[in-house]
């Protein structure tokens, strides 16, 4: 379907992924333990330690000699939707590989936090994780096992982008994705049609929308910030609007200094938006201010598919007023080219007891009806398959599909692009701005931005 | 003393003075009536309107607020929180853990008191210190490396589903121990002071050994004590939140407490059922309180009390 | 949790037995006469216990000073040569860092002075407000007026509760939209609601009143506690000399008091310090509830772990944490000295 060509956080730079360290853990104030083996040479690293050892099971299995045996998945679809939609791909394995699937689910938030540790105690065979730098922080770190054999058996159903996006450091592949998503705005369409709106292609046009909204007694956008992470879609948005994609990849990877002119601009430009986003935001959860445009106290909201059609849903509102459009261009250089479009996929774990199965349950996975088994309940996320068309599309996803297919590049948001500890500091930062967006707080913002990614990427 | 404590009435104290000059007296009675009463009514309040919003509709509240007359009245929100999110599960795991904690404590925390108070081991005050100032110590303090500790000691399958202390019950059962055991150890060395050496002398005599003068004689003595701080452990690690979130990560392993902060994001879309998982688990404590509210308030005296 | 106060060792249970020695040196065995069989049980008795504390409270509390010098994200192992500067940090892993992760919590980190601040904030409320209103509580329930056990009851059920169940209760309450504050004084609108929560210059009076709602009840009962151990004589005295029950209070059971005072302080100076569960629970800790317990916390609970930096900001909690223990010793166990 959509040649999404994402490229999720590039090519391998001087970051080497070092095979030492996942040499054992154990030995915890013991002596160099391999350490002179991190070459601080650039370039590829073939897996030394435990990577190349691929073979120790005997390489990608077929179906027969697994049957019967039990791979357990570590999962944090916690959302009773999403856990509905996991459950109907599990068992579609179950059918296909005749593998059994031991679900572990784990709530959302709470996954994320404990990944590292997850993975180092005793992890399940295969778990759910994000593309991205993401991804490849964790496999650089030992913790994932290489399945490059899997992508030699599922790599025609993909293209080039979607490989790229599940691939580590290193050069392999670690990852096997299932679906994504487009972060765009977000409006209902009957009021648009009562109050004679139209959709903005530029700029000036949003700006304008949102004043016209205001005067009609709307919230221009509904907007919350209280878990951090949304108010970096805006910020991602704007820097790929503004600044390009290439800019935003080296920005993201710290190759640009944050307290470069080109993030001033978004900075102002947000600014600029800021009297038409909904106050208070740093309190409101955001599955509140989704609420708020469902009641059409609010005009228009910038966050993924992912969240505001499922709330939609939740809420048992009125999904098929809902429709979105993609977000104005600012520059004419970029137009519309770009978006944050994540990927969510999974992995299999270092620690993994049962690799060969679980590996046959990744083969499974990565095909056309595996995805439309899992979007078969899933009424907003699109999948990745090259030429995918799942009936059960609604209008939401089938536009999805174009608009992603549309873009030139597609980048993961700033939390998966980016060091996870970078993202934090930025989650701050962007709270601290969105209390007082002055240019004086955008000049001290961006320089302790540029401290601390001092500190976090040396 | 710290018995005296447990078995005094609530007898009015002699504070109340049949003294002179009852204009000024009762004008303070009054004035103290009334900013009591004031401040109870301000106390309860948050709680009372939490279980308000527990027993209405999300389709209420959603249309009308929290602050609302009720249009319906239901239980619905306490049935749904109770099976969706499975807190049947969530309230054994805390029973896992607090009770196999409570025993452990009491029993070794009273063996070290008797040992510093009865045994003239050269050390006893620099012991008392160390098992006192461990608890005194923020829990921030040592999570990290006992995070990591946890991580690296392996348990067998029978103890741990997860073949290591780090989420499991056996570790969060462990660490509750070793974090509670000053207090107690503080407060029963207290207690066993006051027990009187002819009781010891005696034993001597009979010639019971050292245990049985333990086992036989100090710990039904401190019985009262025990009882005291049983109900105050229990309120406590059953409260407990850090431990939980930081060593224990499956979501099904954790106890009531930290499983709500599970719930909140489970449920953010219906702040109602929140509320009822809420009150559902503060249950166990206010039974406590309602039944042991003077042995809590006594293991709260005792720890005061020394003597 | 401990809540260990001290009153004046009143007299131990009467010690009918001539001898003009004190009654404790009498029933100390020495250990030298003992048999073997309970010279072992002396041995498990303490070791077991002694043996736990130290593994696993006094050994971290160690290592966290010593990891406090390293830089190391949890994978893979420590060992002991020094981080080279300017590498990416995948590389420098492990390794020694001397006292930079101290110099970047004072220099960089943009929440480690507003976490210091917020947890001065948070022990002066405790002290000049939370534990004096227990104290006001606890004196005028002591002077036993009709409905006391009702009134005492109402204010300890707080201290019941777990701090996490207070935090979500009181969520209700400051809910931007349709809480119980801003709905009764109709700033509950989109455009005029007060953000208790989410604005970080409210938030963390919001969060300290929820905490104090609680304090003051558990300081309410040690004090009562204490109240009640005073000896009625000197109440009889003061107001047969005509002293009226202000200054019957003020000038004479306070000072008597003055041990539980200064373990009443030194309490509610542990119990600030140890704040944590409320402002986890309200937003993880961020946006202007910084604390210092927090931000260890979320250096190793969290993605990316950075073990060497949380265990810098747990040894500044550690040593403020000292003094107050410190005090809290002195004060215990100097009377071990002189019985």
């Amino acid at each position: 379907m959509s040649d999404v060509e994402s490229t999720g956080s590039a090519a391998p730079d001087s970051t080497t992924a070092s095979g030492p360290l996942s040499a054992s853990r154990r030995n915890l104030l013991k002596g160099v333990a391999g350490a002179a083996g991190l070459a601080a040479a650039g370039g590829l690293l073939t897996a030394c330690g435990g990577g190349g050892s691929s073979d120790k099971k005997g390489g990608g299995s077929s179906g027969k000699s697994v049957a019967g045996s039990t791979v357990t998945f570590g999962s944090n679809y916690s959302d009773p939707s999403a856990k509905a939609a996991f459950a109907a791909l599990t068992s579609g394995a179950t059918t296909s590989t005749k593998v059994k699937v031991k679900i572990n689910t784990v709530d959302h938030n709470t996954f994320q936090d404990n990944i590292t540790s997850y993975l180092q105690g005793t992890p399940d065979d295969l778990f759910t994780w994000f593309a991205g730098y993401r991804m490849q922080y964790f496999a650089a770190q030992g913790l994932a096992q290489q399945i490059d054999d899997v992508w030699d058996k599922i790599g025609a159903n993909f293209s080039p982008a979607a490989k790229k996006l599940s691939t580590g450091l290193d050069g392999h592949q670690y990852l096997v994705p299932i679906y994504n998503y487009p972060w765009v705005v977000f409006y209902n369409k009957s009021e648009f049609a009562k109050r004679n709106y139209s959709v903005p292609t530029t700029w000036d046009e949003y700006i304008a929308l949102a004043k016209k909204m205001k005067s009609d007694g709307l919230i221009p956008f509904a907007f919350a910030d209280k878990d951090g992470w949304p108010a970096l879609g805006t910020f991602d948005i704007l820097n790929m609007r503004i600044n390009g994609y290439d800019y935003h990849i080296k920005l993201m990877k710290h190759e640009v200094p944050w307290t470069d002119q080109g993030v001033h601009t978004v900075f102002q430009h947000w600014a600029e938006l800021m009297p038409y986003l909904q106050t208070g935001a740093n309190g409101r959860v955001w599955q509140d201010a989704a609420k708020a445009l469902e009641q059409k106290q609010a005009g228009m909201m910038f966050q993924g598919t992912n969240q505001v059609a499922a709330q939609y849903v939740t809420d048992k509102a009125d999904l098929d007023d809902l429709d979105f459009f993609t977000f104005p261009a600012i520059n004419p250089q970029w137009g519309q080219d770009y978006m944050d479009a994540p990927t969510d996929g999974f992995m299999l774990s270092k620690k993994a007891k049962n690799t060969d199965a679980a590996k046959a349950i990744l083969e499974y996975i990565g095909t056309g009806p595996a995805e439309s088994a899992y979007l078969k309940t899933d009424q907003w996320d699109v999948g990745l398959v090259k030429g995918l068309q799942v009936p059960t599309y609604n209008a939401i996803q089938k536009k999805s599909v174009t608009e992603i297919g549309k873009c030139k590049a597609v980048a993961q948001f700033m939390d998966r692009d980016s060091d996870p500890a970078m993202a934090d500091a930025m989650i701050k930062i962007c709270q601290s701005f969105i209390e007082d967006p002055s240019t004086s707080n955008i000049a001290k913002l961006q320089q302790s931005a540029e401290k601390q990614a001092k500190a976090i990427y040396s | 003393m710290s018995t005296e404590a447990l078995a005094r009435p609530a007898a009015p104290s002699a504070a109340r003075s049949g003294g002179p000059g009852s204009k000024p007296k009762a004008w303070g009675q009054v004035a103290s009536q009334a900013f009591l009463i004031i401040a109870s009514v301000l106390w309860v309040l948050p709680i009372l309107f939490a279980l308000y919003v527990a027993v209405r509709p999300y389709s209420d509240t959603r249309k009308y607020g929290y602050v609302s007359m009720p249009h319906h009245i239901t239980f619905d929100n306490f049935r749904d929180a109770w099976t969706q999110s499975d807190m049947l599960h969530f309230f054994w795991n805390s029973v896992l853990i607090t009770v196999p904690a409570v025993v452990i404590v009491l029993v070794l925390a009273s063996g070290v008191a008797f040992v510093l108070t009865r045994v003239n081991v050269r050390v006893n005050v620099a012991l008392l210190i160390v098992f006192t100032a461990g608890n005194l110590l923020p829990q921030q303090v040592i999570i990290t490396p006992l995070y990591r500790i946890y991580l690296k000691i392996h348990l067998p399958g029978f103890l741990s589903h997860s073949g290591l202390m780090y989420n499991s019950i056996f570790g969060l059962v462990v660490i509750n121990v070793a974090f509670q055991m000053g207090f107690c150890v503080f407060v029963l060395s207290n207690y066993m002071r006051s027990i009187p050496g002819e009781m010891y002398e005696a034993a001597l005599v009979d010639g019971a050994s050292l245990w049985t003068r333990f086992w036989r004689l100090t710990v039904p003595l401190c019985r009262p004590a025990l009882a005291a701080l049983a109900t105050l452990l229990t309120t406590w690690i059953y409260n407990d939140f850090f431990w939980a979130i930081t060593l224990m990560s499956s979501g099904d392993k954790r106890p009531v407490t930290s499983a709500l902060a599970n719930l909140q994001g489970q449920f953010v879309s219906n702040q109602n059922m929140i509320a009822a998982a809420a009150m559902i688990a503060a249950i166990p404590t206010l039974v406590v309180y309602l039944c042991l509210q003077r042995q809590f308030i006594a293991g709260l005296s005792l720890g005061s009390s020394k003597g | 949790m401990s809540a260990p106060s001290e009153e004046r060792t009143t007299a131990a249970a009467p010690d009918t037995s001539a001898g003009p020695r004190a009654p404790v040196r009498r029933r100390r065995r020495r250990l030298r006469t003992m048999t073997t069989r309970d010279r072992i049980v002396v041995a498990l008795l303490l070791g077991i216990p002694l043996l736990l504390d130290l593994a696993f409270v006094w050994f971290p509390a160690i290592g966290t000073v010593l990891l406090s010098f390293t830089k190391w994200n949890g994978v893979g192992s420590l060992h002991s040569k020094t981080c080279v500067p300017n590498m990416p940090s995948i590389l420098n892993n492990g390794c020694w860092f001397g006292v930079q992760n101290y110099h970047q919590a004072a220099t960089l980190d943009p929440s480690f002075w507003p976490a210091v601040r917020h947890n001065v904030i948070w022990l002066a409320v405790f002290v000049v407000i939370a534990t004096p209103l227990g104290m006001l509580f606890a004196v005028l329930l002591d002077r036993g007026l009709r409905g006391t056990r009702i009134y005492q009851s109402l204010l300890f059920l707080p201290v019941m509760l777990s701090l996490a169940l207070i935090g979500i209760i009181w969520e209700f309450v400051y809910s931007q939209n349709y809480g119980l504050i801003n709905t009764v004084i109709g700033r509950n609108g989109n455009s005029n609601a007060i953000d208790w929560l989410g604005d970080p210059h409210l938030n963390l009076w919001a969060v300290l009143v929820e905490a104090t709602w609680r304090q003051a009840g558990y300081v309410m009962v040690l004090y009562l506690a204490g109240l009640k151990a005073v000896d009625p004589t000197l109440r009889e005295a003061a107001l047969m000399d005509g002293a009226n029950p202000w200054q019957t209070f003020w000038r004479v059971v306070f000072p008597v008091m003055r041990p539980i005072n200064i373990v009443i302080m030194v309490v509610t100076v542990i119990e600030s310090l140890r704040a944590f569960d409320l402002v986890y629970i309200t937003n993880k800790g961020i946006n202007g509830l910084e604390l210092l317990s927090v931000l260890v916390t979320s250096n190793i609970v969290g993605e990316t772990q950075r073990v060497g930096f949380g265990s810098a900001l747990g040894v500044v909690l550690l040593v403020i944490s000292l003094v107050p223990i410190s005090i809290f010793l002195y004060q215990t166990f100097r009377r071990e000295e002189a019985p």
